[in-house]
């Protein structure tokens, strides 16, 4: 168990020391444009329908006229929804649960598919994905420190006015409990099985998942 | 929320399903999109010309006449559009900002139409992009000192109720409002010519008597210079009088430098009236007299060129300071030089440095009077190099200087209004932003308000939200959930940390100790909004143009039926049934007032409008009841 730690904590190491986080594929980026896969491939590969798609390339032109999110961008984006606190840290982490292949950008695509698992997908999809999002170093296994730093920037987000007052080990006391309540076989990790099987039997969590449907 | 990201907003929900696992409890159900509009095309006819745009486009700001329900009022059912009988080009700008999220002012329209189009649409000028800002605040305060310009010389009219003593300020500054003040304004004049001349003429040599040589004519005939001295002596000193009595604010007049010179002009007539003819003193008293040419500068009073001259002297005074350095240490390089090269020769003029610097400056401004003259080689060749250093250092920088000041001058000018702008711009677009951080806050409480007034049937205080807003706040309310701890504005927060820091007694208010261990059943009681307001105003710097609220006056109780509304904040009974609350009655203790929307912009807080306070205190026995004082 020790040795698994060890493993995922320097894996988590190798990752941040290779993200790519340089001026060059600002330059580059911004110098790019990007021109998605015409409507009917999009219109194949998610749930949306066309109508859905017209509307959701619209709004993220706009935002983005050279059809690409880079990370500053989306930090951006994300943080104007909540003025209270700071949401730079979570939006890290939905960044890269959104880039799926890791290039250090959102194009159009990348951002539709995210957004036809979480509207349109299945429980065991939109599970799937959250697993994702928790899994900060994609090893298959959601560690006490990555949903530590998960739960932290969650916080993060409420910022300072709270009422409670927000405490140090609040987002810890969090953890514990969402461990217990998911490690099965306590064993320090949680897997995909054991977060899938937990949450189908969790009623408040199968039903939240269903919220936002109408959302487009 | 900013409205330029709205379309990101169905993202933004989206992407909180990733919160949905963590959360403890369940989540407040989503706002219903009742209306279920496609995104439709929108057409706006400006005066014929026809726009046409995306309802979810207009939507983007929705406190502009555009973005509300606003623009219903123009509708025209027959033609299926909204029509604007304003100016189609200005109309361009306007929506390119909704489209773009950036407002531009085109450079060809006047600033006042720009300004008038703007107002009507409801948007402030304050979001002018920064490549076209500083263009309009030029022009704005180019057209705002012309209107001042035009309104000062409205000032000549006689108010009605002026008192004997503005009218005789007004007769004074404004020669031209009366006869009287034209007759005074020409007798001070002519006076002061009169007083400039007889100095000038007393020194003149007038024709020598049968025994003695020339002597001035101040001392030939001294009686008539001293009558003619006495008579503009006391006028001036009338007037200066007059003057300080008419004054509105007598300390300031008589620190202006009109007074001082007035002051100036008439003390060494009294002094040497006071003084004796006291051999050791006659003589300094004769050099006071020389202040008596200050009374040419009276002259400026008359004279709007000479007004704007010492005006302008004065703004440029660090740059002809720095004329004077330089050129202060040419003349003593030069000067320094000159002695030591002279110094061999005999009977040299140069008998000092500072004997030197009178040479120097002669030579370098290009006088040569010649009565300093250098003897030797060395002498001769310094002083050829003095006097073509003289040249280059007076003709050249003179000219440079003088434009100079002009363009550093205006440029200074310019730079620091755009630094004052800068802070004050920057101060109103944070208001008017900030707005958004409370306005969660603002629609938790009017939905809760909103609750216990139907209860009542008193009249419906909601602000129609949008839906845009809506979902925004159940996505914040999603927040809330998962991490079981509520937004409260930051007046509320500091006044809770200073009830922990005060708190003894854990049993005191069973709702702070309650929250303490609530991480198990994160669904604790919103049923006491805490918000003890002893000193009155909530800051309305944080609080956009919503309705204020002044005091609630609320008690627990059951709950009333849930209602699948975004509000349902409140009154979650726990389920570890630590309410025992009978009988719970809400009441509302205040009926607020709208603020007009972005006026307020320091806005210091609730202090004006007075607010009249219901309290109806039901007794109960639950211990939590919440008492918030009214304004």
């Amino acid at each position: 168990m020790d040795a698994k730690r060890v493993e995922t904590i320097s894996a988590r190491v190798d990752a941040a020391v290779s993200s790519p986080d340089s001026v060059e594929d600002e330059l580059e980026l911004s110098a790019v444009r990007h021109r998605p896969e015409g409507l009917e491939q999009l219109e194949a590969q998610t749930r949306f329908s066309r109508k859905e798609l017209q509307i959701l390339y619209r709004g993220f032109k706009n935002e983005c006229p050279s059809g690409v999110v880079n990370e500053e961008t989306f930090k951006d984006i994300y943080s104007q929804f909540f003025p209270q606190g700071d949401a730079s840290t979570y939006a890290h982490f939905l960044f890269n649960a959104f880039d799926t292949d890791h290039n250090g950008s959102v194009s159009f695509e990348d951002f539709v598919m995210g957004l036809s698992i979480l509207l349109r997908g299945t429980i065991q999809e939109k599970l799937n994905w959250a697993f994702n999002l928790y899994d900060i170093n994609k090893d298959g296994y959601i560690t006490k420190e990555e949903m530590l730093d998960i739960m932290k920037a969650i916080y993060d987000m409420m910022g300072k006015c709270t009422y409670p007052v927000l405490k140090e080990e609040t987002p810890r006391q969090h953890v514990e409990v969402f461990f217990q309540k998911m490690d099965k076989n306590k064993d320090g990790v949680v897997t995909i099985d054991e977060f899938i099987d937990c949450c189908q039997n969790d009623e408040n969590i199968m039903r939240s998942m269903h919220l936002f449907e109408n959302v487009l | 929320m900013a409205s330029g990201v709205a379309a990101w907003l169905p993202f933004a929900r989206a992407a909180a399903i990733g919160w949905m696992p963590v959360a403890n409890c369940p989540m407040p159900i989503a706002p219903r999109d009742n209306s279920k509009r496609q995104d439709e095309l929108i057409i706006l006819n400006v005066s014929g010309r026809r726009f046409q745009t995306w309802r979810t486009t207009l939507d983007r700001y929705p406190d502009t006449l555009l973005g509300s329900s606003e623009k219903d009022f123009f509708y025209n059912e027959e033609s299926k559009e909204y029509f604007f009988d304003r100016d189609p080009d200005a109309f361009r700008s306007i929506l390119n900002f909704y489209r773009t999220g950036k407002l531009h002012y085109p450079r060809h329209e006047c600033i006042s139409a720009y300004d008038e189009e703007l107002t009507f649409f409801g948007i402030i000028p304050e979001i002018i992009g920064d490549c076209c800002y500083e263009e309009y605040k030029d022009r704005k305060r180019e057209n705002l000192e012309r209107l001042q310009d035009d309104q000062e010389e409205n000032k000549d009219q006689k108010l009605p109720n002026m008192n004997f003593r503005e009218t005789m300020w007004r007769a004074f500054e404004n020669p031209h409002t009366s006869t009287m003040a034209l007759v005074f304004y020409y007798v001070t004049g002519f006076f002061i010519a009169i007083s400039v001349i007889t100095n000038v003429v007393e020194t003149v040599p007038c024709g020598s008597t049968a025994n003695q040589k020339d002597m001035p004519c101040g001392e030939r005939y001294t009686v008539a210079f001293f009558c003619m001295d006495t008579a503009c002596v006391m006028i001036f000193t009338v007037e200066y009088l007059l003057r300080l009595f008419a004054a509105p604010s007598r300390y300031r007049f008589m620190r202006s430098v009109m007074s001082i010179i007035d002051v100036v002009a008439i003390l060494p007539y009294y002094i040497g009236l006071v003084m004796t003819n006291n051999e050791d003193v006659s003589g300094a008293f004769v050099t006071l007299r020389v202040f008596r040419v200050f009374r040419i500068f009276k002259f400026s009073r008359h004279s709007q060129g000479l007004r704007i001259l010492g005006y302008t002297l004065k703004s440029c005074a660090s740059e002809l300071g720095f004329l004077l350095f330089s050129l202060t240490m040419a003349i003593i390089i030069f000067a320094t030089v000159m002695f030591y090269a002279e110094k061999g020769s005999s009977s040299s003029k140069f008998t000092s440095i500072p004997a030197s610097f009178w040479y120097t400056i002669v030579t370098m401004t290009t006088l040569g009077y010649g009565d300093m003259v250098p003897k030797t080689i060395a002498g001769k060749i310094f002083g050829s190099i003095c006097s073509l250093s003289g040249v280059l250092v007076i003709a050249l920088p003179v000219p440079v200087i003088v434009s100079n000041f002009s363009r550093i001058y205006h440029q200074n000018q310019r730079a620091d209004k755009r630094r004052a702008q800068k802070k004050a711009r920057l101060a109103r677009i944070r208001i008017s932003k900030s707005s958004s951080a409370n306005a969660f806050i603002q629609s938790k409480r009017n939905g809760l308000l909103n609750e216990l007034l139907e209860l009542t049937d008193e009249q419906k205080l909601a602000k129609s939200i949008s839906l845009l807003e809506s979902q925004h706040h159940h996505l914040l309310q999603c927040l809330e959930k998962t991490t079981a701890h509520e937004f409260v504005d930051e007046q509320v927060y500091e006044q809770n940390c200073l009830e922990r820091a005060l708190q003894t007694y854990a049993s005191r208010s069973p709702s702070i100790s309650s929250h303490d261990s609530s991480e198990g059943t994160c669904c604790g009681r919103r049923g006491k909004r805490n918000t003890p307001l002893p000193n009155a105003s909530l800051p309305s710097s944080h609080q956009g143009p919503l309705q204020e609220l002044s005091a609630i006056h609320i008690q627990c109780g059951d709950p009333p039926s849930r209602t699948a509304s975004r509000s349902n904040l409140n009154l979650k009974t726990d389920n570890s049934g630590r309410i025992n609350c009978k009988g719970g009655r809400i009441t509302t203790a205040i009926i607020s007032l709208p603020t007009p929307p972005a006026l307020t912009p320091d806005g210091d807080g609730l202090h004006g409008p007075p607010q009249r306070s219901i309290q109806t205190t039901a007794s109960s026995a639950c211990t939590n009841i919440v008492k918030v004082s009214a304004l």
